[in-house]
């Protein structure tokens, strides 16, 4: 009885609240909008009994699934959000593998701290690091001041408001998630290893890439996951960093449901970005999974 | 073999800069008198004085705070009986959903989630404030503490509950007694994880908020979306001050605690 208490209170408490509201969203995204309150049609009346549930279903179509693929500022708008997710991915990789390479080399009195000090920005407010990027990429920002006063340029730069002011901002916040994963992998290495393989006559370059770098790859897989997931679907930093140019899925539903009041439309919009994103994240939980089977 | 290599140091230094050096300049800023931000011109703190005077802040910061002392502490609760459900209830009926819905939150796009609680909320014509913020927090922060409670739930000794059960421990006993020390590092964890998830959250927040509740993301993205503002410089100083202040207390605390531990071990031994 005791147990089944304890299933039963998280279980239902997701159902309504995870559940519910997405089967919720897929009906109103096959919704017509309508100027009433709700704003669509139809809607499930079922006081009227069978007739009503089927006139319900006889209302629903996938009119806005044919909009989405007819407009084509919505398909562009998936692929470029999947760019620029890849791309940023990758140079969090880049910035990211270093930094966890040097902390698992740190000598073991300093990694405590070190590990703090990655942790430290991840409980900072995400917003306000990006917002910290605002002030030093703007037209008269910090940045453009260093680079005149060297002398290195002679017109500030527009950074501020494109893609790379993007990139910046994602590798900036995401750069924890890349590191602890890959951390967490090269310090459990043997570094007897390594020394086996120079004794065997590898450079240090080829010992890392023959040993060091395949011995990480679950830390770098989950690292990756752990970014472009969430990344794909990003609000926050291409409407604060990004320019009109900047195409992200995350800020064209948005706008689709704050400025255009088109409920059906954003909800199509997030369906699909949900069946786009489902293959990375049932990969992502395989990866998991396998770790796990392989620790235990 | 450790290594400390010139490579090593180079991209520590680098790294760690990269990380800190915005945030440094954004407290650096919120002391200067200047109204033009990136404009240096002299140290003052009137920006903390306008700040303490701004009625809509604070009203929107107390907002903030009760939806995540609340939606935290009932995420624990929620979040601790999930992870003992995962990681001790073996088969039962839709195991697999459950689990899904415990990861899921985890990477999901927070437009998507913020969407679909708004319109269940009007489906059900439930009115928008703080309360429904507070659902929302709750539902996302459980996953995040379900996942902390549960990897420390793997590692746990069940000999310990069966030796307190021999010793005449009902269920429950043996569950205050022995179970929730043990794992009370991991809650404690969960319990802030989502404490500073509900503090930061925006997106969610907007999507669930309706007009009458203003958190404190809302406020500080409304006017930031104009540009940069010294007042919010003076803000961003103040909760950052008050994150590191939290975190760096509860690694010294925790520190502390398994250094105790140790020592009691040790004499634990010793009298054996």
């Amino acid at each position: 009885m005791r147990r089944f208490a304890l299933i039963v209170l998280p279980y239902a408490w997701l159902l309504a609240l995870f559940l519910v509201p997405f089967i919720i969203v897929l009906k109103i995204s096959l919704s017509d909008i309508a100027l009433s309150i709700p704003p669509y049609t139809p809607t499930l009346d079922l006081s009227a009994g069978w007739e009503g549930t089927k006139r319900f279903f006889a209302g629903l179509d996938f009119e806005n699934f044919v909009f989405l693929t007819t407009d084509d500022l919505y398909w562009k708008a998936y692929l470029s959000s999947l760019r620029i997710a890849a791309v940023a991915t990758f140079l969090t990789l880049l910035v990211g593998y270093p930094i966890a390479y040097g902390m698992a080399n740190a000598p073991d009195h300093w990694r405590p701290t070190l590990m703090m000090l990655v942790i430290l920005p991840f409980w900072t407010s995400f917003l306000i690091r990006v917002y910290s990027w605002m002030g030093i990429l703007s037209g008269e920002g910090y940045l453009n001041q260093l680079l005149l006063a060297l002398g290195a340029i002679s017109e500030p730069l527009t950074i501020l408001n494109t893609n790379i002011a993007v990139y910046i901002g994602i590798v900036y916040t995401y750069l924890p998630f890349m590191i602890l994963p890959i951390y967490a992998a090269l310090e459990r290495m043997d570094a007897s290893l390594l020394e086996a393989a120079e004794d065997l006559g590898c450079s240090r370059l080829t010992a890392f890439w023959l040993v060091t770098f395949p011995l990480s790859r679950n830390g770098v897989v989950a690292g990756c996951f752990l970014v472009f997931i969430p990344t794909v679907g990003e609000f926050v930093i291409p409407a604060l960093l990004g320019g009109s140019k900047t195409l992200m899925i995350g800020k064209v539903l948005w706008d689709e449901f704050f400025k255009n009041r088109d409920w059906p439309v954003a909800s199509a919009v997030a369906v699909i970005l949900l069946l786009i994103l489902i293959i990375p994240i049932v990969l992502f939980q395989r990866n998991e999974q396998k770790q796990r089977e392989a620790e235990g | 073999m450790r290594r400390v290599t010139w490579f090593n140091t180079t991209s520590l230094t680098l790294g760690f800069t990269f990380l800190y050096l915005p945030m440094l300049i954004l407290i650096v800023y919120s002391f200067n008198r200047s109204e033009l931000v990136t404009v240096w011109a002299g140290f003052s703190t009137k920006w903390y004085g306008e700040l303490i005077r701004n009625e809509a802040f604070l009203d929107a910061a107390w907002v903030t705070l009760q939806v995540a002392v609340v939606s935290s502490t009932v995420a624990t609760v929620l979040g601790t009986m999930a992870a003992l459900t995962m990681v001790r209830a073996g088969r039962f009926w839709g195991r697999t959903l459950f689990s899904g819905m415990i990861y899921a939150p985890l990477v999901m796009p927070e437009v998507i989630t913020g969407l679909s609680l708004l319109l269940l909320f009007i489906g059900i014509g439930l009115d928008r404030g703080v309360f429904t913020i507070i659902l929302a927090h709750t539902t996302f922060s459980m996953c995040y503490v379900s996942v902390v409670v549960s990897s420390r739930l793997a590692t746990f000794d069940r000999s310990l509950e069966e030796a307190a059960f021999d010793l005449g421990c009902s269920p429950g006993e043996a569950f205050r007694l022995v179970t929730l020390p043990i794992i009370a590092p991991a809650v404690i964890s969960g319990w802030l994880l989502a404490f500073t998830l509900s503090l930061d959250d925006l997106v969610i927040a907007s999507f669930t908020a309706g007009p009458s509740a203003t958190t404190l993301p809302i406020k500080i993205w409304s006017s930031i979306r104009l540009g940069v503002s010294p007042e919010i410089n003076a803000l961003s100083t103040i909760l950052i001050a008050i994150v590191a202040t939290g975190v760096v207390t509860a690694s010294l605390i925790t520190k502390r605690a398994s250094l105790r531990l140790q020592a009691e071990e040790r004499a634990a031994e010793q009298q054996a």
